[in-house]
C-alpha cells in the first residue's frame, strides 16, 4: 500500500515537472480570448486568426532567434469574458514565460489583463480593445486597432455631416468599459459639433428588456439612435426600438463588426451603418490574400477581430524578426520602434511612446444581409 | 408615455411572476430554495427553440409540449437530486440546487455551444399604433396567457383535491401524510407545475427578446427569486404580486430616473420591504415551537 502511494506521488511529481518543462526551441505566444461568455464568436475568430498566423510563419520555417530557427507555438486560453479570469489568464502566461500575450479583445477584459501584464513586464497586444486608457502610461501594452477617442469623432461627424441629423439619442451598456467610454466620447463630440443629445440611456450587461429606455428615447424625438453595444445585444435593441415605434436611423460602432449580428438580426439590420476597422470588400492585396486564406481554412469571412488579431501577430512577428531574440525586453525595444506597419486593416502608425496606432476607420452599411463598404475616414 | 410604460411593465412583470411562482411553490411544500429554477427557465427556452426549428411545430403545440417536457425535467431533478437529501440539513439541499443549476448551464453550453441563438418568430408580429402609443400582439399574448395561467393555478390550488393536498403539505409536512396525502406525489406534482410555468416564461422571453443564450437564466432567475421573496416566499399570490411589482419598479425607475439607477432601486426596494415585513408582503411569520 505504502509503496503504491509512493509510486503514485512520484508519477504525479514527474508529470508536473515534465509538463511545466519549457520546450527550449519554440517561440510561445499566449492568446487570451473570450471563448465562452457573451461574445464567444469574437473569441473564436481571435484564436482562428492566431493559429493561422502561426501556421504561416511555421510553413516558412519559423523565425530566426538566438542563433536558431524556431517555430511559433500558440497557447490559447479562455478568459470566459470575465475581468477576473482575463487577469488570471495573463498571470498564467507570466508564469509560463511566453514571449508575448495577444488579447483580450473586449475592453472590460483587456483593462484588468493589462494591469497584470504591465506589472509583470509581459508584452500584451490587444486586437480589439479600443478604450483609450488601455495603453495610457503603460510601457508593455499595445493594440492593433484605433481608439474610441478617434471612433467617437468618426461616428459623431458621420451622423452630423452625412446623415445630417441634429438630434441623437444613445443607449449603452453602463457596466462595460468599452460601451460607456465610446458613448461619452460621442456625446461630447456631437454636442461640440452643434447637435443635441436628446436622451442618454443605459442598461446593464445581460439585460433583455430595453422597453423603458426606448420609450423614453422615442419621446425625446431623436432623429438617430446610436447603439455602441456588442453584436449579441444589438439586434434585440433594434427589434425593441422598432416595436416601440422608433423609425429613425440607427448607427453602431465597431462592436457590431461580427457577422453573427446578421444571423441574429436578419432583416431588421438592413440599411443601418456602423464604423469599424476594415471592410472586406475594399481590401488591399495583402488583405485579399488574408481573407482568401482565412475563408479557405475556416469556411467563414474573417471578421474585425480575426483581421486585427492577424495584424497583432504581424506586429509581433516583425518585432521578433528584427530583435532576433525571444527576450521580451529586446522584442519590446523593436515593437516600440515600429512606426509604419502595413497590416490587413490598414497602415498603423505609432508615434513614439504610445502603444495605440493612428489608422483610418471605415463606415460600413448593412445591405442584403452583408457588410458593404460605404466610406473611409482618415484621422 | 405612462400607458406605454405600464404596458412594458406588465409584460416584464408577467415573466417574472411566472418564474417566481416556481420558487414560491417549491419553497411552500419543501422549504427549499430551488436555485436551479432560473436554469430550468433557460432550458424551457431552448426546448421551444428545438421544437420550433427542428420539428417545425406551431406555437399552439410548443407551449403544451415544452410545459410537459420541462415539467418532467423538474420532476426528474427532484427525484434524483433533492429527494435523497430531504432529511439532510437545508444548507446541503440549497447547495445541491446551485449545483444542479450549474450542471444545466454547462450541459447546455456543451450541447448547443456558447453562441447566442436567434429564437424563431413563432407569431407574426403586428404593431398596433394608437397615437403615440404602440403595442404589439406579442405583448398582449404574453400578458393574457400569463394571467390565464396564473388564474388557472389559483383555481387548482383553491378548488381541487391536489391543491388542497399541496396546501396541507405546506402547512405541516409531518402530519399531512396521516390524512392520506401521498407526499412524494404531491412534491413531484409541485415541481412539474413550477418547472412547466418556467418553461412558458422561457418561451415568452424568446418571443419578446428573441436572442437566447445559456446564461440567460441567471439574472432573470435572481430577479424572479427577489419577486418571490418580496411577495413572501411560499405564498402563491405573493409571488404574482411580487413579479408584477418588480417589473413595474424596474420599468418605471428606468423610465423616470436615469436608467443607471434601475438595479439599485430594485434591490433597495427589496431591502426596505424586508426591513418592515421580514417575511414579505404576503408572508406569515413562522412561529417556531420549542
Amino acid at each position: 500500500m505504502k509503496q503504491k502511494l509512493i509510486v503514485a506521488v512520484l508519477i504525479c511529481i514527474g508529470i508536473t515537472v515534465f509538463s511545466s518543462c519549457k520546450d527550449s526551441n519554440v517561440i510561445s505566444i499566449g492568446v487570451n480570448a473570450e471563448l465562452t461568455g457573451s461574445i464567444p464568436v469574437a473569441g473564436k475568430s481571435c484564436v482562428n486568426a492566431a493559429k493561422m498566423a502561426a501556421a504561416e510563419i511555421n510553413d516558412q520555417g519559423g523565425i530566426a532567434v538566438d542563433g536558431k530557427t524556431m517555430r511559433v507555438e500558440i497557447l490559447a486560453e479562455d478568459n470566459e469574458d470575465k475581468a477576473e479570469s482575463a487577469a488570471a489568464v495573463a498571470q498564467k502566461f507570466v508564469s509560463k514565460g511566453v514571449v508575448a500575450m495577444i488579447g483580450p479583445n473586449a475592453s472590460r477584459n483587456a483593462v484588468p489583463a493589462a494591469i497584470v501584464a504591465e506589472s509583470n513586464k509581459l508584452i500584451m497586444i490587444s486586437p480589439w480593445s479600443t478604450i483609450p486608457k488601455l495603453t495610457e502610461k503603460k510601457k508593455y501594452i499595445y493594440r492593433s486597432c484605433f481608439t474610441d477617442d478617434f471612433q467617437g469623432v468618426v461616428v459623431s461627424s458621420f451622423i452630423y455631416k452625412k446623415l445630417k441629423a441634429r438630434r441623437a439619442a444613445v443607449l449603452f451598456d453602463i457596466t462595460s468599459e468599452y460601451n460607456k467610454g465610446i458613448a461619452e466620447v460621442f456625446k461630447a463630440e456631437f454636442i461640440k459639433a452643434g447637435g443635441a443629445v436628446t436622451a442618454f440611456e443605459s442598461y446593464s450587461t445581460g439585460d433583455k428588456d430595453f422597453s423603458a429606455q426606448l420609450s423614453k428615447i422615442k419621446a425625446s424625438r431623436a432623429d438617430v439612435l446610436f447603439l455602441p453595444n456588442y453584436y449579441n445585444e444589438v439586434p434585440l435593441q433594434i427589434q425593441q426600438a422598432r416595436q416601440q415605434g422608433l423609425k429613425g436611423m440607427i448607427v453602431g460602432s465597431d462592436s457590431w463588426g461580427s457577422e453573427e449580428i446578421l444571423t441574429l438580426g436578419k432583416d431588421i439590420m438592413n440599411g443601418l451603418y456602423f464604423t469599424t476597422h476594415y471592410a472586406p470588400d475594399m481590401a488591399t492585396e495583402k488583405a485579399k490574400k488574408f481573407i482568401a486564406d482565412y475563408e479557405a481554412k475556416y469556411g467563414a469571412k474573417p471578421d474585425d477581430v480575426a483581421a486585427l488579431t492577424y495584424d497583432a501577430f504581424g506586429m509581433l512577428f516583425e518585432s521578433v524578426k528584427k530583435a532576433k531574440s525571444r527576450n521580451p525586453e529586446n522584442v519590446l525595444a523593436e515593437l516600440s520602434k515600429l512606426s509604419n506597419f502595413p497590416g490587413v486593416t490598414g497602415t498603423m502608425k505609432f508615434s513614439s511612446g504610445s502603444g495605440s496606432p493612428v489608422k483610418s476607420a471605415v463606415v460600413i452599411q448593412i445591405r442584403d444581409n452583408a457588410f458593404k463598404y460605404y466610406d473611409t475616414v482618415n484621422p | 408615455m405612462i400607458v406605454q410604460q405600464a404596458l412594458n411593465a406588465l409584460q416584464l412583470g408577467s415573466i417574472y411572476a411566472l418564474i417566481a411562482l416556481g420558487y414560491s411553490m417549491v419553497y411552500g411544500v419543501l422549504r427549499l430554495i430551488n436555485f436551479a429554477h432560473g436554469d430550468i427557465f433557460m432550458i424551457g427556452s431552448y426546448a421551444a427553440l428545438f421544437l420550433a426549428v427542428y420539428l417545425n411545430m406551431p406555437i399552439a403545440l410548443i407551449l403544451p409540449l415544452a410545459f410537459c417536457a420541462v415539467g418532467l425535467l423538474g420532476v426528474t431533478i427532484e427525484r434524483l437530486a433533492y429527494r435523497p437529501l430531504r432529511t439532510a440539513p437545508r444548507a446541503s439541499a440549497v447547495i445541491t440546487a446551485l449545483g444542479v443549476g450549474l450542471f444545466l448551464e454547462t450541459i447546455t453550453l456543451a450541447v448547443v455551444g456558447p453562441e447566442p441563438k436567434k429564437f424563431p418568430a413563432l407569431i407574426d408580429l403586428n404593431i398596433i399604433t394608437i397615437g403615440a402609443f404602440t403595442a404589439t400582439n406579442i405583448q398582449i399574448i404574453i400578458i393574457a396567457v400569463s394571467i390565464a395561467l396564473m388564474t388557472a393555478l389559483d383555481r387548482l390550488i383553491a378548488k381541487t383535491k391536489t391543491g388542497m393536498a399541496m396546501r396541507a403539505l405546506s402547512w405541516d409536512k409531518t402530519y399531512a401524510p396521516l390524512f392520506g396525502i401521498n407526499v412524494d406525489k404531491i412534491i413531484s406534482f409541485t415541481f412539474a407545475i413550477g418547472a412547466g410555468l418556467a418553461a412558458v416564461a422561457g418561451i415568452f422571453v424568446g418571443l419578446a427578446y428573441p436572442i437566447i443564450d445559456p446564461y440567460m437564466g441567471i439574472i432573470v432567475g435572481w430577479k424572479a427569486f427577489v419577486s418571490a421573496v418580496i411577495g413572501g416566499i411560499g405564498n402563491v399570490k405573493g409571488a404574482v404580486v411580487g413579479g408584477f411589482l418588480l417589473g413595474a419598479v424596474e420599468i418605471l425607475s428606468a423610465a423616470f430616473l436615469p436608467s443607471t439607477y434601475k438595479d439599485m432601486i430594485v434591490f433597495g426596494l427589496l431591502l426596505i420591504i424586508l426591513l418592515f415585513r421580514p417575511s414579505g408582503l404576503f408572508g406569515v411569520p413562522v412561529q417556531k415551537k420549542v
